[in-house]
């Protein structure tokens, strides 16, 4: 197995806030890691850390690092432009957050954004994203209307084909299915695993049963660190801590 | 309050105190607007019914004369045109831009808060004040006379802050996860306002411009510490050139003592209006078109 990439130590606080204390975990290539924990544990800030988002916003400070193989690059130095990070890492939001645009464009704007102007290569793009997003079958004939009119389960799988336009090395999912029903769901983490090949993937989810189905490895956080990392099928069966047993077995959280 | 349960209140006689409350205010509310529009419709009548029949071609083509019958309002519309053109051209893009700036470049910090308050005081000066400074930068320091070129930057600044109000509260509607899943595909800041904040925030932004131009269309005070003047017999061949608008022009035949020029006055007026409702209700249908094209 290889390392995609390395949180090391790190510290994240909003305004006065400590969210995360000296968090590590590795993120393997080609498999899926999912992030648990009860609400306000820290989960979305750190998925976030990942892409840089935090940056757009004043007023929060991190320290720490997040090194990317197999480059060694620390993502989080402040030498390195946001910009590129979230030119290798895509992130798929917890609200489906399609444009308010065509369908079509709303999955050539990442490559519009990389200076592809091609379009016989963006029209093949398209297809093919939607494709390996189970949603071309639903809107190939309807591709140039709005992407707002989608249900909520379909957006969710157009924002997962616009990320996955951009060819990311590491795919960031915030609970992508925690607005959906259950049929969506399931087609969503089908989908997940079958990615698994072509993108390294960090989840984070509040369905346990999503974790130990779809995850190879689970990391349990708790009040802003990480309890326990491990393959999903020890965090679930065989927990080490107190904590993540009590976590997984309902007894908080 | 009394401790008894919720469950034993009586929601019957509440819902009905509620709903006495609720007629009250909403015959209040009927009452005043009414008052309102019966007040401003008396208005409006009264000087359609005066002005009406002065509303010909040959009012619209004669310039300005000391026979009330041949006087028109030529000059002043194609002068009210004029500087209303020099305006857009100076705030539209300095509005748009300082509003993005604000939105989107400035750090929060205390400069930017003190001028963004500066900018929502500005809002609210007497338009007077503007004129009383055009005259002495404009007019006295950089020598650009009594002309359109001051009057539309007087009328620019005066409406500046509109628009730049406007941009910052349209460029705020936009969702922040919007936003988020432009900068999350790569975006450069520059990208993400060129193809998502400003063609989303472009109907309030435009609405915001049409609000601007049609207050800077009515606006009268400052061009008369700027100079315009009453009566103007030719058309401008250059923005240095001397000018008359709609109001000043109106303003000038209210003051005559002949009864006449006070027909010229209403139809003048009628006209100003009718320029002000329709810049007003294309605001409106902008919006009204954004609003449908534009959701999340
Ligand atoms: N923008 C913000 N400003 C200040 N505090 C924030 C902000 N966003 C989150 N927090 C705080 O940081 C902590 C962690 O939030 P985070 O969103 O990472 O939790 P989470 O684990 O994703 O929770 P959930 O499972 O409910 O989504 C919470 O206590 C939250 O109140
Ligand atoms: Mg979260």
């Amino acid at each position: 197995m290889v390392k995609k990439a390395e949180v090391i130590n790190l510290n994240f606080s909003y305004t006065d806030k400590k969210v995360l204390n000296s968090v590590s975990l590795p993120i393997y290539e080609n498999r899926i890691t999912a992030l648990i924990g009860p609400s306000g544990c820290g989960k979305t800030t750190l998925l976030r850390c990942f892409n840089r988002m935090h940056d757009l916003y004043g007023s929060v400070k991190y320290d720490g690092q997040i090194n990317l193989f197999p480059d060694q690059l620390n993502i989080l130095s402040k030498e390195i432009d946001p910009i590129e990070v979230r030119m290798k890492i895509g992130m798929v939001f917890q609200k489906p957050n399609p444009f308010p645009k065509s369908i079509y464009e709303n999955i050539a704007y990442g490559l519009r954004v990389r200076g592809v102007k091609k379009k016989s290569f963006i029209d093949e793009k398209i297809e093919d994203s939607l494709k390996k997003a189970g949603l071309w079958k639903e809107v190939e004939d309807r591709l140039h209307t709005s992407a707002t009119a989608l249900s909520g389960g379909q957006q969710q799988r157009l924002c997962i084909a616009r990320a996955l336009a951009t060819e990311p090395d590491i795919l960031l999912l915030d609970e992508p299915t925690s607005a959906l029903d259950p049929i969506s769901t399931a087609h969503i983490e089908e989908l997940v695993t079958e990615l698994k090949n072509a993108v390294t993937i960090v989840m984070v989810t509040h369905n346990l049963h999503q974790a130990a189905r779809t995850a190879d490895f689970t990391s349990f956080m708790y009040l802003g660190k990480m309890i326990e990392f491990g393959e999903s099928s020890q965090i679930f069966t065989n927990p080490k801590e107190q904590k993540t047993e009590n976590y997984i077995t309902g007894r908080f959280g | 309050m009394s401790t008894e349960p919720i469950r034993h209140r009586n929601f019957k006689a509440q819902a009905e105190r509620l709903k006495r409350q609720d007629a009250f205010f909403w015959f209040i509310g009927l009452l005043t607007l009414g008052f309102a529009l019966i007040t401003l419709l008396s208005l409006i009548v009264d000087m359609a019914m005066t002005g009406w029949p002065r509303i010909t071609q040959t009012f619209f083509l004669s310039f300005p004369s000391r026979l009330p019958e041949r006087a028109g309002i030529f000059s002043a519309w194609v002068g009210s045109l004029c500087v209303v053109l020099v305006t857009s051209l100076v705030a539209i893009p300095l509005g748009i831009a300082s509003g993005i700036y604000l939105e989107e470049y400035a750090k929060k910090n205390i400069w930017t808060k003190v001028i963004e308050l500066n900018i929502l005081n500005l809002a609210g000066i007497p338009s007077i004040t503007y004129g009383l400074m055009a005259l002495g930068f404009f007019v006295y320091k950089m020598h650009l006379g009594q002309s359109i070129l001051t009057a539309g930057m007087t009328l620019g600044l005066l409406v500046l802050p509109i628009i730049i109000v406007t941009t910052r509260e349209a460029i705020r509607t936009i969702p922040s996860h919007i936003r988020e899943a432009s900068y999350s595909l790569g975006a450069t800041k520059w990208q993400t306002i060129r193809n998502h904040i400003l063609p989303y925030s472009s109907g309030g932004i435009m609405t915001g411009v049409v609000i601007a131009l049609s207050r800077a269309i009515g606006e009268t005070a400052p061009l008369i510490t700027v100079g315009a003047l009453t009566f103007i017999a030719f058309l401008p061949s250059s923005v240095m050139d001397p000018y008359t608008v709609l109001p000043i022009q109106m303003f000038n035949w209210v003051s005559r003592p002949q009864e006449e020029f006070h027909v010229n006055a209403a139809a003048a007026g009628l006209v100003l209006l009718t320029m002000t409702l329709f810049l007003n209700g294309t605001a409106i249908y902008i919006r009204y078109l954004f609003r449908k094209k534009y959701k999340w």
